[in-house]
């Protein structure tokens, strides 16, 4: 019994970095449709920005953090600006294929500046700093992280729910062209949609990379969040949520029980089955869309 | 008093179809005036080429409103102008609420004092909305939508209104309250440009009507004296002529205004 409690805490913990990458991807795709493969590279960017500024000039933490969330704003804001906007009639596939190419570059772009070897992000909680509950091992960092997720999730709910910002978001999300006759700047929304997914990325970037750092290591959990965001409809920023944590804790239970070396196939499992069985995913609500 | 907006000569192309050939046409202030036509004339885009919503056009001509060039602005400058288009087919945001549309409506604007007073004047028009505030728009019926609609437009204190077909779809009652709401909306002193394929009701309310053929207007004139003019009763309000000669007739008058 302790080791499956064990095994659900650590599943909603990894749960809720797949949460914030699903998030992530899911702002983006809601907005402007586009399956964005660069989520976990453009975190990775910041996650590195990060790592220069700490360990090379010795920035102090409560600079560093903050900066890395402007800093990945940014870096969101120019890579709609300088490339997706550009796409002259774009359609689904060949924004992925752009998508794809922004993941690329900035995945050399790492790698040639700071090498291809493992590395430790300064962090002011270890990775194996942890406390004990009776005989439930819980880790600091996982805390941290489940708290911060379920944060952002939060503030995400509140700014689009009741900031006039937030809702001309979602207005534009649901019928561009009536958005610009409401004088909505439908490019702007745009551009600051992908600083602010940028951010979440970068949030669940930075606490990943105490455990792991590499120039690979957004990869899985990329790919995790896009498989719970898919789960949960993809449209749907709640049910992206419910859907990374399914992930997260059907891949625990599955290493523990049955087999590790098959605990990240899974997911992908998980995927197949629920969109036989339910195309639109768990949470998606829909008009369907005239054409 | 100088006109609102004056469209001089455009053309448009649609991807590749030469859809406006060659218009002009002149709003006068506090009026109404209607477009009228057959599927397919134009005059959807005649109102979106104003608004800016073709990308690249109008190819050729000029459009001023308040006497300030507006052809090849962004639709969102032009909608801070003063100028706002109620699109065909409603174009709600199905999951906000009621509430939450007229918001949108009023995004560009910042005085609470005013809007507060605008909210309270678009539930005065149409009062089925104010028992729907909370609902989701896309759970209204087609006329809620399209009273949403205008509701909406209102919210962002027009100087002139385009309306593109306001009665489409509609019964025939709510068409009937539709107008009598646009007419109380031209008394309030907004000007309004009314886009409409019930030539009947729209020449019963407007001041000036234009009539728009193959991207070219082929007739213009006060509304009561066009709604006298023998084709336009025939071709446009379904008003018969003499069943002898009928189909010559018919195909020689239509030829002569091409």
């Amino acid at each position: 019994m302790i080791d499956f409690i064990q095994m659900l805490l650590s599943g909603v913990a990894v749960g809720s970095s797949y949460a914030l990458m699903g998030l992530a991807m899911v702002l983006i795709y809601k907005t402007s449709e586009v399956v964005n493969f660069a989520q976990g590279e453009m975190a990775l960017v910041s996650v590195f920005m990060t790592y220069l500024v700490l360990a090379t000039h010795g920035w102090p933490f409560h600079l560093a953090f903050p900066a890395a969330l402007v800093f990945s704003f940014f870096l969101g804001c120019f890579l709609e600006w300088a490339v997706l906007r550009r796409a002259k009639t774009p359609n689904i596939l060949s924004m992925i294929i752009i998508t794809i190419g922004i993941e690329m570059i900035l995945l050399g772009l790492v790698s040639w500046k700071f090498g291809a070897d493992p590395k430790t992000l300064p962090f002011p909680i270890g990775p194996y700093d942890a406390f004990m509950i009776g005989d439930l091992f819980i880790s600091e960092l996982e805390i941290m992280t489940l708290v911060l997720a379920l944060a952002i999730m939060a503030g995400l709910f509140l700014f689009l729910r009741y900031t006039r910002f937030g809702m001309a978001m979602k207005a534009t999300q649901q019928n561009p062209v009536a958005a610009r006759l409401m004088g909505i700047r439908v490019n702007r929304i745009l551009m600051v949609t992908w600083g602010i997914s940028a951010g979440v990325g970068c949030v669940a970037g930075l606490l990943i990379a105490p455990t792991v750092m590499s120039p690979f290591m957004m990869w899985d959990p990329m790919l995790k969040g896009f498989a719970g965001a898919v789960l949960g409809g993809m449209t749907s920023l709640p049910g992206a949520v419910a859907g990374a944590y399914i992930v997260g804790v059907v891949e625990n239970l599955f290493g523990g029980y049955v087999s590790t070396e098959f605990k990240s196939v899974v997911a992908f499992v998980i995927i197949v089955v629920v969109l036989c069985v339910k195309p639109s995913g768990l949470l998606a609500r829909h008009y369907v869309k005239k054409v | 008093m100088a006109p609102i907006l004056e469209i001089k000569n455009i053309e448009t192309y649609y991807d590749l179809i030469y859809a406006i050939r060659g218009a002009s046409l002149i709003v006068e202030q506090g009026s109404i005036t209607a477009i009228l036509g057959n599927n397919g004339a134009g005059k959807s885009t005649i109102l979106k080429t104003v608004m800016g919503l073709i990308e690249d056009q109008p190819d050729k001509g000029s459009i001023e409103f308040l006497g300030e060039r507006i052809d090849g602005l962004d639709t969102e400058k032009i909608v801070r102008k003063g100028l706002i288009y109620v699109p065909e087919g409603r174009e709600v945001f199905n999951e906000l609420t009621v509430d939450e549309n007229l918001l949108m409506g009023a995004y560009t604007r910042n005085d609470r004092k005013g809007m507060a007073q605008d909210f309270e004047r678009v539930y005065a028009y149409f009062p089925v909305l104010a028992q729907r505030k909370k609902q989701w728009a896309g759970t209204l019926s087609g006329g809620e939508q399209q009273m949403l609609a205008i509701g909406r437009a209102l919210m962002g204190r027009p100087k002139l209104l385009l309306l593109d077909e306001p009665s489409l779809g509609l019964s025939p009652i709510l068409v009937q309250e539709i107008f009598k709401i646009i007419s109380a909306i031209k008394e309030e002193g907004v000007t309004i440009v009314l886009v409409e394929q019930n030539a009947k009701k729209a020449l019963a309310i407007s001041d000036f009507a234009l009539i728009l053929e193959n991207g070219r207007f082929v007739m213009a004139g006060p509304s009561a004296k066009l709604a006298l003019d023998k084709d336009v009763q025939e071709f446009y309000m379904g008003a018969r002529s003499e069943e002898s000669a009928k189909g010559y007739q018919r195909w020689k008058r239509k030829k002569r205004w091409r």
